[in-house]
């Protein structure tokens, strides 16, 4: 099985995609970012070159374009680097992409595909560290996929592709350079299936996107003080697997909800709503949330830090959960 | 190929104007070299877009306000601060993320605020800053005030519909806004070529009734001459101007950027209309100054520019006890 890091199995997922299906079309460039993991957009410039276009600086025009092009039987894939720049793009995926279907009584789909990198970068400040998923997730019509590894972002990114709905593949950019074996030959993996990605005991930390990482890593750290803590990570925000989540916090008694948007209306919020009015009999004690406070993005490292939800803050938070 | 035209002959301005805009040119260039440096050993969080070739166009352009006036900058928009009248050790500062940053640190490079001089920041979201300013342009009106204000963009600004719009509203409402274009050829790694319709720039402005003209950006007299026009136009209550200003950015789109996608030839030509040689030739050529006093001014800016690095590397971070403060007023 070959090694791939993130970016390059995100771009194996589209090859893939393209080969499928001629309808498949790409909009825009560095796919794969433009740190050290660049490179791994060189081989779908090289197979696929003529499916490409660079557009240019007009996100609304070219979210809405994805959006007729989809409505037209085209298959197109949109990328907007930096998700923050999408937010120029907002009717044109709340209004627009998402109510199609609906508003054509069924009879239209529009099936792009919106591709962001979201999350606290490292000095990206106020305006260019934004995670928009959780305002997106407010939205009906829309499918959110957060591929936190690379065997995922294949099989999730073949699923978004062929996925007959809009959907938005958001991942963190820091993740890009994740690296496992992947397999090399095509395959999905479907929406709505969260995966446990650590077996524990105690406590149930629910994450998404980069908070999986950070979880595991909280996972680590709180296994050497005894404590054996579960990660579950959604995989997709809309379809939400609540069945994975439910059955973990009912195996463990206790809840962590961590994920990198904000406290206030943002994931975790949702994520222990979904199981505090599911299986509220199931905890031992009360859930704990960790997000982003309300607050943009500082640019100075030492404020940065403080405002991102990373291991630590998971730490404590497990902690707090199992009253230790 | 760049959409460049080749410099029109130039218009000569006042020797003092040019001495004077000739220093803040070489402060910025020095700025922008100290930057480079603390960026390339680290000490700069995120990416850092430089203006260093661009000089002409924010200093020739900002000349013609006054302190009362207004600009809103973009993400290469250390230049404009500077010309603008920033203090550099704070703007050094808020690059660094630094608690005496002109922003206290919350902002960095792309998002620095200095309302004490008109100065409604440099913005990390392209085309940002274009309505801002038609906004202020329209508050200085409701004021009654002729205060003036300009927008600084890039050519990829071009292409976000932000711009038409704020064109046509600017037009019809007669507000003092002076639109200036960098064009420096390229939007990150892209030719403006490859992404931008229509033989005529200027005609992007010229179909809303705006007087529109292209000029070397890499001539800070000609630059001054144009913006002289529009500022006193708009002054004068007539409305907006486009200028598109043809630069070139000597560095890449960012710190660390390499310049693959650049063509070697095109990059020594440009190199060749460095600005500061071209006011530094102006200067001695009209007997403003000696070439000795020329490269003293130069000795000066770099003294300044580099004697500022060490102190403000070491500068003390933001507290964290700060981190909610001002996230409402
Ligand atoms: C809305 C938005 N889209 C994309 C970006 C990413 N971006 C940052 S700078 C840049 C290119 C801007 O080019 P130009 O306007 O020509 O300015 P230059 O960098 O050449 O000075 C882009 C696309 C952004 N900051 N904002
Ligand atoms: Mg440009």
């Amino acid at each position: 099985m070959p090694q791939m890091n993130l970016a390059e199995a995100l771009i194996d997922g589209l090859i893939w995609s393209l080969r499928a299906d001629p309808r498949a079309t790409i909009i825009g460039r560095g796919i794969a970012g433009h740190g050290p993991e660049h490179a791994a957009e060189d081989r779908l410039k090289q197979e696929f070159g003529s499916r490409i276009i660079d557009p240019p600086t007009s996100e609304a025009a070219v979210a809405q374009l994805g959006t007729g092009a989809a409505m037209a039987g085209a298959r197109p894939f949109v990328h907007y680097g930096t998700a923050v720049f999408a937010y120029e793009a907002w009717n044109q995926f709340i209004n627009e992409a998402a109510n199609i279907h609906y508003m054509s009584n069924g009879q239209l789909s529009a099936p792009v595909t919106f591709h962001l990198f979201h999350g606290i970068r490292g000095g990206g400040g106020p305006q260019h560290s934004g995670s928009p998923y959780a305002m997106y997730a407010n939205n009906p019509g829309l499918e959110i996929v957060l591929p936190t590894s690379p065997r995922d972002a294949k099989g999730l990114m073949r699923s978004a592709m062929a996925s007959n709905n809009p959907t938005i593949v958001i991942q963190n950019a820091q993740l890009l350079g994740l690296t496992e074996d992947v397999p090399a030959e095509d395959y999905s993996i479907p929406f709505g299936k969260a995966v446990v990605k650590r077996d524990g005991r105690d406590v149930s930390v629910i994450a998404c996107s980069r908070s999986v990482i950070d979880a595991l890593e909280a996972a680590d750290i709180l296994e050497k003080e005894g404590l054996s803590v579960e990660v579950v990570d959604i995989r997709t925000l809309a379809p939400l697997d609540v069945d994975t989540i439910v059955a973990s916090v009912e195996k463990t008694g206790r809840m962590v909800a961590v994920d990198e948007t904000y406290e206030i209306c943002g994931v975790a919020s949702e994520l222990i709503a979904s199981v505090v009015t599911r299986a509220f009999s199931a905890l031992k004690t009360q859930p704990v949330r960790v997000g982003r406070p309300m607050t943009p993005v500082p640019f100075s490292p030492p404020l940065e830090a403080a405002v991102n939800p990373g291991t630590q803050k998971i730490v404590d938070a497990c902690r707090r959960a199992c009253k230790r | 190929m760049n959409k460049a035209l080749k410099n029109a002959g130039g218009a000569s301005v006042d020797g003092r104007l040019l001495l004077s805009m000739h220093r803040t040119m070489l402060r910025i260039r020095h700025f922008e070299e100290t930057i480079r440096r603390l960026a390339a050993s680290g000490a700069v969080p995120g990416l850092v877009h430089l203006c260093a070739g661009q000089e002409a166009t924010n200093v020739g352009i900002i000349a013609a306000l006054e302190d009362r006036d207004f600009i809103a900058s973009h993400h290469r928009g250390h230049g404009h601060c500077i010309a603008k009248g920033a203090p550099v050790e704070g703007l050094m500062a808020e690059i660094l993320g630094k608690a005496s940053g002109m922003c206290g640190g919350r902002s960095g490079s792309m998002h620095v605020i200095d309302m004490e001089r008109g100065n409604l920041g440099t913005n990390g979201i392209v085309g940002g800053g274009i309505p801002l300013a038609a906004g202020a342009a329209l508050a200085a009106r409701a004021r009654g005030s002729d205060d003036v204000c300009v927008c600084f963009f890039g050519d990829g600004a071009l292409n976000q519909g932000l711009l038409h719009e704020c064109m046509n509203m600017a037009a019809i409402w007669k507000l003092a806004v002076v639109f200036v274009c960098e064009n420096n050829g390229y939007g990150e790694f892209t030719a403006i070529d490859d992404v931008t319709a229509g033989p005529s720039l200027p005609g992007r402005g010229e179909v809303f009734g705006i007087p529109s003209e292209m000029i070397d950006g890499m001539d800070v007299q000609a630059v001054y001459a144009a913006a002289r026009k529009a500022v006193d136009y708009a002054r004068a209550g007539h409305g907006p101007s486009f200028i598109i200003c043809n630069t070139w950015r000597f560095g890449g789109h960012h710190v660390g950027d390499k310049q693959e996608y650049k063509d070697d030839e095109e990059t020594r030509a440009w190199r060749l209309r460095d600005p500061l040689l071209r006011s530094a030739k102006a200067l001695s050529a009209a007997g403003i100054v000696s070439e000795e006093a020329i490269a003293q001014m130069e000795q000066d800016a770099i003294s300044e520019m580099a004697a500022l690095a060490d102190g403000v590397r070491n500068g003390s971070e933001p507290a964290a006890q700060t981190l909610l403060e001002h996230v409402y007023g």
